[in-house]
């Protein structure tokens, strides 16, 4: 991620359809919107995927970004959780080039991060390291003077944290009892 | 009894109530002809190019309000649809395309005809489908309707492929309901957003109603005239809002913004609120940002909450059914009286007189407008293209009726007169339909009289005949240092031999005195009709704001010396 703009966090249901990700993608290219990373996978629910997105822009980008995918008709729920407190992790592999002296001097790297060597050859090591960006970018710097052959980075997936008054609320504003019934729904995106 | 694809699609639009259907057969979308046949109560209008079928469904969408049908085949079909499909979806058109895809074992292969058709419309649908299984043909038709009417209202297309049309079999099972978790189109406004909205309209000492195209397609027309008269409330309607409002009303203002009235520019100017219904805050209306409506607030009536502070900021957004929402606020709105605010605009309305028509020797384009209102009394319905026979239309007509007024808005789109015309005539036989066209725009569409005679559609053509491509010109001289390329149409058919030669009435205008007489002769004689008026060469559209600026940048005509009207 690079540039100047700010950066958000909006997660998304989606309906797991053909086609999705292109609409997606789709209006986010036509809007002019940018997309900083966009992780994809499996939900807690049958036939719903999760989407999380980090958005460069400002107040304004993010507002129209998060209306524009609830316009969707197969995006389900949207909600842009800046301003909650969050977990976020990503995770990336790192293949590093390595000799004999380098060898010692990576895995201890690695060790300091709280990363892992997945994969050993003859002339590089492949790590996997999981935190936030921020640690990820950090372990990135120390290791590119040893030089960085390749590396794959899955972007942000994030979730809202859980609440210590008994409820928990999920990250668009469902708020559960503890056997999982729904209790109040939250007004409607644009609803204000 | 199993039905094949294509009967389950024949029986899935008559639980829609779908009556007529515009379109052109071709391979891929055979099987559906075939089955067409057996379905008599399932009207089929055969067009002579598919965008028709689309413009022609959208004017059936906007004069009944119903969901519009077309069909075509796949390839060239579908991509002669997508003009038409991009108008209605930047115009919130109701409208379900159904479109002939080749077999489901060549997709993919580059076959005869084939285009990834719902890839081609994703941007200019509100939603599409492929339909890869029969069993799938009835959800996703029944979602389809749903999805076209409901909320901000836009097309939606289903594309099928032959062989899921024609070999595979199945029951046909109409669901009882839709299966959209993700869309949940708003109804009631929140009650708290009215009564912010009503306080605002209390507190404002020169307040404007800006209607749009919501107010017709929320048949909000009463609980507008409601707010207006209760509230002494000043009313601006946009371009597709135009007929939202009777012309002749004493709040009644005009339209606003690039080619609107110079009064209703500088109300906006001036007002400390803007009542926002259904209307989007277009760059025509708006032009440059930053000096737009400069001391007002804004409430903001709108069915999609994408809409609210997209263009403009908006102070209190009210998310919801126009037509709710204008009644949930009308306990709440105390009656006024307003009297300097609308003697102020009164007379901006004098010093301004935007609609004078200066006496020229020639036939000017505005008198004919202004012509074809006397003669029809206000009570046509109009349907316009783009350009300039499009503002003078919307300038100088003077709507008496709601939901009388039929032009391609957002997108602009040059031949929409014709086939919408079509449209909107099959949807309201009872209404005249005249289809105002400059002779740029018909030649696009023209082939398409051959429809009108097919189906002897009543549809009488006014042509303002200034063989240029005059909006384009306009801007050519106004911004171009006169470099007319490309604009001059030298080499125009005889529009009155193209009449004959469709068998239909053609009237040549060439005398103003005649155009009067030339309107009521095209009303009087049965069936379609062509009046070609060669108006003034040359002739601007005016007020004009350029693009990009504001109401301060505005060229008005010359101060009037006589006054014609």
């Amino acid at each position: 991620m690079s540039g100047n703009g700010q950066y958000h966090t909006i997660i998304a249901l989606v309906e797991d359809k053909p086609g999705v990700l292109t609409r997606v993608a789709s209006l986010f290219r036509r809007r002019g919107f940018n997309i900083a990373s966009l992780a994809v996978g499996h939900s807690e629910q049958k036939g719903l995927s999760r989407m999380t997105f980090v958005v460069e822009g400002d107040e304004y980008t993010v507002d129209q970004a998060t209306k524009q995918l609830d316009k969707l008709i197969d995006v389900v729920k949207v909600s842009d959780i800046s301003e909650v407190d969050l977990v976020a992790r990503e995770l990336a592999l790192i293949k590093v080039q390595t000799t004999q002296e380098t060898r010692g001097q990576i895995i201890e790297l690695v060790q300091l991060f709280r990363a892992k060597t997945v994969d050993v050859g003859s002339q590089s090591l492949v790590i996997e390291a999981t935190g936030e960006e921020e640690k990820i970018n950090a372990l990135l710097n120390l290791l590119e003077p040893f030089g960085i052959m390749e590396l794959m980075r899955t972007g942000r997936v994030a979730m809202v944290r859980g609440k210590s008054d008994g409820q928990v609320s999920d990250d668009f504003g469902i708020s559960y009892l503890g056997n999982g019934k729904v209790v109040t729904e939250a007004s409607e995106i644009g609803s204000y | 009894m199993e039905l094949t694809g294509a009967e389950i699609v024949c029986e899935s639009l008559l639980k829609e109530g779908v009556e007529v259907i515009f379109g052109l057969p071709g391979g891929a979308v055979l099987p559906l002809y075939g089955a067409l046949s057996s379905y008599p109560n399932l009207r089929h209008v055969l067009v002579r190019h598919e965008q028709a079928a689309a413009m022609a469904a959208d004017g059936y969408a906007r004069s009944t309000g119903n969901v519009g049908v077309c069909t075509a085949t796949s390839g060239p079909g579908a991509t002669n649809l997508a003009t038409g499909i991009a108008a209605a979806q930047m115009d919130s058109v109701p409208m379900v395309i159904i479109t002939g895809q080749v077999p489901r074992a060549a997709i993919g292969r580059d076959a005869f005809q084939e285009t990834d058709v719902t890839g081609l419309t994703l941007p200019i649908t509100k939603h599409n489908y492929l339909v890869m299984d029969v069993v799938d043909i009835a959800p996703a038709i029944k979602e389809a309707f749903h999805i076209a009417r409901t909320g901000r209202p836009g097309p939606v297309l289903v594309d099928i492929p032959k062989d899921v049309l024609l070999g595979a079999r199945a029951e046909f099972v109409w669901p009882d309901q839709v299966n959209l978790p993700g869309y949940n189109p708003p109804g009631e406004a929140d009650s708290n957003q009215i009564a912010k909205a009503a306080h605002l309209i209390n507190q404002a000492q020169r307040p404007v109603i800006l209607a749009g195209h919501g107010v017709i397609i929320s048949r909000a027309f009463d609980e507008l005239r409601e707010l207006a008269e209760k509230a002494q409330i000043p009313v601006i309607t946009t371009l597709l809002g135009l007929s939202s409002f009777p012309t002749e009303h004493i709040l009644y203002v005009g339209m606003p913004g690039m080619h609107g009235m110079a009064y209703a520019s500088l109300a906006i100017d001036r007002a400390d609120l803007l009542i926002s219904l259904g209307m989007r805050f277009d760059d025509r209306v708006t032009g440059r940002l930053s000096d737009f409506a400069p001391k007002a607030k804004i409430v903001h009536f709108d069915i999609d909450a994408s809409e609210f502070s997209k263009n403009v900021k908006v102070d209190v957004p009210v998310l919801g059914d126009l037509k709710m929402a204008l009644r949930q606020m009308k306990p709440q709105v105390d009656k006024n009286v307003r009297v300097d605010w609308l003697q102020e605009i009164d007379t901006l309305r004098s010093e301004h007189p935007s609609l004078y028509i200066r006496e020229e020797k020639e036939i000017l384009p505005q008198y004919v407008i202004q012509q074809l209102s006397e003669v029809t009394k206000g009570e046509a319905l109009l349907v316009t293209g783009v350009g300039q026979h499009q503002m003078w239309a919307a300038q100088h007509y003077r709507f008496k009726e709601a939901n009388t007024w039929i032009t391609s808005g957002g997108l602009g789109t040059m031949g929409f007169e014709v086939p919408a015309a079509l449209g909107a005539k099959l949807g309201r036989p009872d209404k005249t339909v005249w289809s105002v066209a400059g002779d740029g725009g018909f030649q696009m569409t023209m082939c398409d009289l051959a429809t009108a005679v097919e189906n002897n559609i009543d549809v009488k053509f006014a042509i303002l005949n200034n063989s240029t491509l005059g909006m384009v010109r306009q801007l050519q001289d106004l911004f171009y240092g006169g470099e007319f390329t490309a604009t001059l149409y030298s080499g125009n058919p005889d529009f009155v031999k193209i009449a004959e030669a469709y068998g239909i009435t053609g009237i040549r205008v060439t005398d103003k005195t005649q155009v009067a007489a030339a309107i009521q002769q095209a009303m009087d004689t049965p069936g379609p009709v062509i009046v070609d008026f060669i108006v003034k060469q040359d002739e601007h559209v005016f007020p004009m704001i350029p693009a990009g600026e504001s109401v301060n940048e505005m060229m008005e005509q010359p101060a009037p010396e006589k006054i014609t009207r």
